[in-house]
């Protein structure tokens, strides 16, 4: 895979700006690997999420009293909990809510992140010294404490708010740095000169140079955002019961994994699924949209 | 480099301070010890609770400002405090701070260090099937939760156990009880705290190696046909030597960098690792305190935790300049 590599070279008398006569995005998107089988795979966990419950003749709350804690069968493709509810109905349920939480905590944050950073880095001055600082105040905070002691209190619903307000620092300081290098272009100061206003210069001419750093970011956050949501249910702090999440299927699976591995094994694949999916698709991005970015890729 | 480090140590001061009164605040804000006497029959009444709660300093009618205070002056003086059921903090903290690091640091040291091998070896043997298969495979576990991983592992580990017929692997709790006192005296102790050690080992060590195996390749393929590791063959070292002398250890710079920001997760990842194996470390006491409305607990263990997320960092410091002379020079100029 020479590709990276030239496209590496080829983008370092230019860093920050695009390749010259890039084709489309969705076809350069289409030529990753990487990005097309994890788009696959992550239209597949959609569809099973959202339209397999449809199907699906038990509910996830529904309770079999002629299965407790069955193998699968043809009544249950996956099998009974001990409780007796059907374990595909269930793990498909966790699988929405994982991916519900996923998606919007990594849009809130990454778009927290983008408005603080570019607010920071293209006021400058004071401003950008407050916003610098509360940041760095909120990267002081224990995350983990302030999510597990704060959902409980306000509620399931609190989740994603929480988790995004935890996630969005390092990126806003990125952001910062690259709108405050942007500031000075000067195709930004000839907008500015023209007459244009902050806002419409902001967003006509830097953002979309910050475009790439903040999709990727934003994929990154989604694996992030599922497996921290699953970890702090996994530990009781996240979703309750009788709600589920797939943290919650796996804590209650895992006790009985040794004898009864289906609850677990179906949890903790879909855990595992969607945050492949999400990060091949995410690493495709990088790919396609920063071939010059750093070691992550690991060089290919 | 000592001016600079001291500069970097009293700026990690601060924020170690900054953390553990954040999360003191935030504890004591939200927490309810108070809910701990509702479930109690007969349940005690208000007044008792009201002077327990005082004198523990756990009182949510005391102001916060004089709480953190008390708090405060205790820490001060290296008490953290009580427990709400009236046990000092100290001791225990250190007793449980003893398991988390008998359970972390040998997949820890393990895991890093043969990541960075792997990593290395895999950047060597670009696009082979070696190469091919590490990749592959740090790919797939990074995707792997830890608490799943833990239980992957557990669920083989019973059926190696029943393929035997015999109970090589253990995995819940640190000893199995009585063992120091069976046949083979302490040496038996020994050896079953080295069988229930391992399965948390392998779990820690397969995370640490996927990440940095990860990282460490891509460093190495950088440097794999610089300049200089090409004079260090011309030069007549042999291409192992000029490698690892020249190419790794320009390689491992920015891992230090990688190493501070991989601890945060190396201590969340043993507070799962804990409750997977059933260890009765500092993770598995924050969940508890944390559930239990255990203000002084929590403080007390962000403060470490803190501490020891900073101390990473300075740690990190260290080793770039220890790697690196640029910064030594560039730090005392």
């Amino acid at each position: 895979m020479t590709t990276g590599l030239i496209a590496r070279t080829a983008a370092e008398h230019a860093p920050g700006l695009p390749a010259p006569a890039a084709p489309r995005l969705p076809r350069r998107v289409a030529r990753s690997k990487r990005a097309v089988a994890g788009l696959i795979l992550l239209a597949g966990l959609f569809t099973a999420a959202f339209a397999g419950p449809l199907l699906s003749r038990w509910g996830w709350d529904d309770t079999d009293f002629a299965a407790f804690r069955q193998g699968p069968s043809a009544q249950h493709w996956l099998g009974t909990t001990q409780s007796g509810r059907d374990v595909l109905a269930l793990t498909l349920r966790g699988t929405r809510r994982s991916l519900v939480i996923g998606l919007s905590v990594a849009v809130l944050s990454t778009g927290l992140a983008g408005l603080v950073g570019t607010v920071a880095g293209f006021a400058g001055g004071r401003l950008d010294r407050i916003l610098m600082w509360g940041t760095d105040l909120l990267l002081v905070l224990p995350s983990f404490l302030l999510v597990a002691v704060l959902v409980p209190l306000l509620g399931g619903g609190a989740l994603v708010p929480l988790l995004a307000a935890v996630l969005w620092m390092i990126t806003a300081r990125a952001v910062r740095g690259m709108a405050a290098s942007l500031r000075e272009r000067e195709y930004v100061l000839a907008a500015r000169f023209l007459g244009a206003g902050p806002v419409r210069t902001i967003v006509r001419h830097v953002l979309p140079q910050l475009a790439s750093l903040l999709v990727v970011d934003a994929s990154v956050n989604v694996s992030v955002a599922v497996v921290a949501e699953s970890g702090l249910s996994y530990l009781g702090f996240g979703v309750r019961p009788p709600d589920v999440s797939l943290g919650t299927l796996v804590a209650d699976g895992q006790g009985a994994a040794t004898a009864c591995p289906w609850p677990f094994a179906a949890a903790a694949g879909m855990l595992v699924l969607i945050v492949l999916a999400v990060n091949l698709l995410g690493d495709g991005l990088r790919d396609v949209l920063d071939p010059e970015s750093g070691p992550r890729r690991g060089g290919r | 480099m000592a001016a600079f480090l001291l500069r970097r140590f009293a700026n990690c001061a601060v924020l170690a301070v900054a953390a553990a009164s954040l999360a003191y605040l935030l504890a004591a804000a939200v927490l309810d010890p108070r809910a701990n006497f509702d479930g109690r029959a007969p349940r005690p009444p208000e007044s008792v609770v009201d002077a327990q709660l005082t004198r523990l300093n756990l009182n949510d009618r005391t102001s916060l400002a004089v709480r953190y205070g008390t708090w405060a002056a205790g820490v001060l003086h290296g008490d953290f405090g009580r427990t709400w059921e009236g046990q000092p903090v100290n001791a225990e903290l250190w007793r449980r701070l003893g398991v988390s690091v008998r359970l972390l640091s040998p997949g820890a040291i393990l895991g890093s260090a043969l990541g960075i091998l792997v990593g290395a070896y895999a950047a060597i043997r670009q696009g082979r099937a070696a190469d091919r298969f590490i990749t592959f495979g740090s790919y797939l576990l990074l995707a792997v939760p830890v608490f799943v991983l833990a239980v992957l592992l557990q669920i083989a580990a019973a059926k190696t156990n029943d393929a035997l017929g015999m109970h090589v692997f253990a995995w819940v709790g640190e000893t199995t009880p009585g063992a120091a006192y069976g046949t083979f005296g302490a040496l038996g102790g020994l050896a079953d705290r080295v069988r229930h050690l391992l399965l948390p080992t392998v779990t820690i060590a397969l995370t640490q190696v996927a990440f940095y195996s990860r990282y460490q390749r891509g460093l190495m393929l950088d440097v794999l046909h610089a300049d200089y590791v090409r004079t260090a063959r011309a030069k007549g070292l042999r291409h192992r030597t000029a490698l690892l002398r020249h190419g790794l250890r320009t390689a491992l710079i920015p891992m230090t960098t990688y190493f501070a920001y991989s601890f945060g997760f190396l201590l969340l990842g043993g507070m799962f690792c804990e409750q997977a194996f059933g260890w009765h470390g500092m993770g598995e006491w924050l969940v508890e305190a944390i559930s239990r409305g255990d203000v002084n607990v929590v403080a007390a263990i962000s403060f470490l935790a803190a501490c020891g997320v900073l101390s990473a960092g300075l740690v990190s410091d260290v080793l770039h300049g220890f790697l690196d002379p640029r910064v030594r020079s560039g730090a005392a100029a």
